[in-house]
């Protein structure tokens, strides 16, 4: 069992619904980078998304645009990422990590390559945004060495892809909220939670829902039907700016902690 | 790779060419894309969609577009004969249009009402706003903050049209840039939206469609060839960006083995100085902008700022069938420094009578070092892919004059 599958199954059996927060890597400050990854883990972090920069994020909103723009220009690469992990690693070896990101940082770093480096370096699954499952055959090096790939959903997925998707969904299923890019607002609950409702039917892979969750009621909305929320834009918007690892650690606790509790707490299901 | 008997087997129904081509895009992209590939193949086999398109092309665009004997500057060059197809003689004037009408009638017979499209130079966002305008489209065209300080002319052009320009400040501010945040507006607005992608890049079935739409370049020229010459030329040439002038002069020969390709890529400053946009030249195999081509990019895969005098040609990647053809060895690709593009834009000028655009005056500095390597009596082919009305500023300033 992986270590993405341990955590959700500890989270059902408690009841609970996951929390993943989403950082770009190298952001805001490339030297506390371990930090604010434990500073995730303390606030209520289930779940780690690292966001590897990628110059050309045609799927991100503004926010994580800009996050992307100010790692690369402090020169952070794929290897820094790796490393990061392998220092996460050592203090814990129980939160799962996800890299999220766009191919070709991958693709020039090489398949092999990069998969044994990422198992090594403590990964456990990819989510790659320009990387749908028909393309996926590339990032076969990446399943056989254990690297999970974590697959979208969204709302304009047909029935039939549906199907597909939840057929071939490992560790979880990323439920895109909305059509739109990151960071975007416009949630609607009810839509999203009779799709969730849908795909929790044909998947055996827990569904996290992301895209537009900005704060613990939009996080306690969803929290009534999904196994877990995803939470990044707003979150690096937050982060943005800070220093010193005290400041990181701080603002991060104070962005996540109301959502834990709203996570926690949650409305009357459905 | 094994010899390839018929390049009109690709792409393959993913979208492949090869090992190049294909559908990287968000999972929100899928179905749309789906929908557009089924649209787009019933429709190019349509009877009434191609009579259609024939006249639109035909009175609305003006084509045919001639074949022309430069021979003065043949005379000049003192080589093989120098001929120019005249794209720069079209509507909007450039070749773009040709595409533009053709996903302009797509959006239509799909029921969109809005049309979207990234551009460069400003010729595409011209040739999409031109087409808006005459099916009564709205109309949004993404365009780099840089490019649009250098292209003004172009940007007015485009409002005259009706058109919303969206200055793009993300990243280099050019037209990769343009393009993620198109993409970011289709991803938004499916359901009404229709991305009318401007070059044979792109997630499929964008390769295949833009390369048809601009086919009839190619097919118009061999036909010319044969009847007005009765031989096929010896040599092609055409400027690289994305690729879709090039695409389009060379579909209809690249069964005719004889008939030897050369593609020009901006070579900017010079390929050793690093500031050049030449990606079949000077790059490596990755994914950008949905398809895996040849990109320039440094060793963490982010992809590199370019360079060149012409935005048209300001981009990191190139259209997948460019990098198949390159690596199927059937085309060469060499690069044009911004010097040797303007001199030749001069030359032209001043022997013809004719205002290249920066773009296409790449094809005409390789023409012009192809017909040294051929007789008299031997023949070159240029794609002269658009006129140079919107560069004069850009001339004026480079060598340091007042307009």
């Amino acid at each position: 069992m992986s270590r993405i599958d341990r955590r959700f199954a500890a989270l059902k059996a408690a009841g609970r619904t996951g929390l993943i927060p989403f950082v770009t890597a190298g952001d805001p400050s490339p030297q506390h980078m371990v930090a604010l990854m434990h500073a995730l883990v303390d606030a209520g972090a289930d779940l780690i998304e690292l966001g590897v920069p990628f110059s050309d994020p045609m799927a991100d909103g503004p926010v994580i645009q800009h996050a992307s723009e100010r790692a690369i220009a402090k020169g952070v690469g794929l290897a820094d990422v790796l490393d990061w992990v392998a220092a996460f690693r050592q203090r814990d070896a129980d939160t799962p990590i996800v890299l999220m990101g766009y191919l070709n940082p991958v693709e020039i770093h090489g398949y092999a390559r990069f998969a044994q480096e990422a198992v090594q370096a403590g990964v456990d699954g990819v989510l790659l945004v320009d990387c749908p499952l028909e393309e996926s055959a590339v990032l076969q090096p990446l399943r056989d060495a254990g690297l999970q790939q974590i697959l979208l959903a969204a709302p304009t997925t047909e029935p039939s892809r549906m199907a597909q998707l939840c057929g071939s969904a490992e560790g979880f299923l990323y439920y895109v909220s909305f059509a739109g890019i990151t960071g975007a607002a416009h949630l609607s609950t009810g839509d999203i939670a009779s799709r969730v409702a849908d795909i929790r039917a044909h998947a055996k892979a827990p569904v996290a829902v992301g895209f537009g969750i900005r704060d613990a009621a939009s996080a306690q909305a969803i929290a009534g039907f999904a196994d877990a929320v995803v939470i990044g834009s707003a979150l690096v918007e937050r982060l943005a700016g800070a220093t010193d690892a005290a400041e990181i650690a701080t603002r991060a606790q104070a962005f996540l902690a109301p959502i834990r509790t709203a996570l926690d707490t949650p409305l009357a299901r459905h | 790779m094994s010899k390839i008997v018929d390049y009109n087997a690709y792409p393959d129904a993913h979208g492949r060419f090869g090992n190049y081509g294909g559908s990287y895009v968000a999972e929100t992209l899928m179905a749309p894309l789906a929908e557009l590939t089924e649209a787009y193949l019933r429709l190019r086999d349509d009877p009434a969609f191609i009579a259609e398109l024939d006249r639109d092309l035909k009175h609305y665009v003006g084509r045919p577009s001639p074949i022309y004997h430069a021979e003065r500057l043949s005379q000049h060059v003192g080589g093989a004969r120098i001929l120019f197809k005249r794209e720069d003689l079209n509507h909007t004037g450039a070749h773009k249009i040709n595409n533009t009408v053709g996903q302009a009638l797509v959006a239509r017979n799909m029921g969109k009402t809005r049309i979207i499209a990234e551009t460069g130079a400003g010729q595409h966002g011209v040739a999409s706003a031109t087409v808006a305008a005459r099916l009564g489209l709205k109309c949004v065209v993404y365009m780099g903050a840089v490019d649009i300080e250098r292209q003004k002319i172009n940007v007015y052009r485009m409002k005259l049209l009706g058109a919303e320009v969206v200055p793009v400040t993300s990243g280099s501010k050019t037209l990769k840039d343009a393009l993620n945040e198109a993409m970011r507006d289709w991803v938004t607005n499916v359901a009404d939206t229709f991305y009318i992608i401007g070059t044979v890049a792109g997630p499929h079935p964008y390769p295949l469609m833009v390369r048809d739409f601009n086919a009839i370049v190619g097919r118009e020229a061999r036909a010319q060839m044969l009847e007005q010459y009765g031989r096929l030329p010896d040599v092609l040439t055409a400027c690289v960006g994305g690729g879709s002038n090039a695409i389009g002069l060379f579909h209809a020969f690249l069964n005719d083995a004889d008939v030897r390709i050369v593609g020009a890529e901006a070579a900017g400053e010079g390929i050793a100085t690093g500031h050049h946009a030449a990606s079949l030249a000077a790059g490596r195999p990755g994914v950008l902008h949905g398809n895996r081509t040849y990109v320039l990019c440094d060793d963490n895969g982010q992809i590199t700022e370019t360079h060149s005098v012409s935005a048209g040609l300001d981009y990191p990647g190139v259209g997948p069938e460019h990098a198949f053809l390159k690596d199927a060895g059937r085309a060469d690709y060499v690069g044009i420094t911004d010097d040797e593009a303007l001199a030749a834009f001069h030359l032209l000028a001043r022997t013809e009578g004719i205002l290249a655009a920066l773009e296409s005056s790449h094809a005409v500095a390789q023409a012009i070092k192809l017909a040294r390597e051929y007789p008299k009596d031997g023949i070159v082919l240029c794609n002269l892919s658009g006129r140079g009305d919107k560069d004069v500023h850009t001339i004026a300033a480079r060598e340091g004059v007042e307009v």
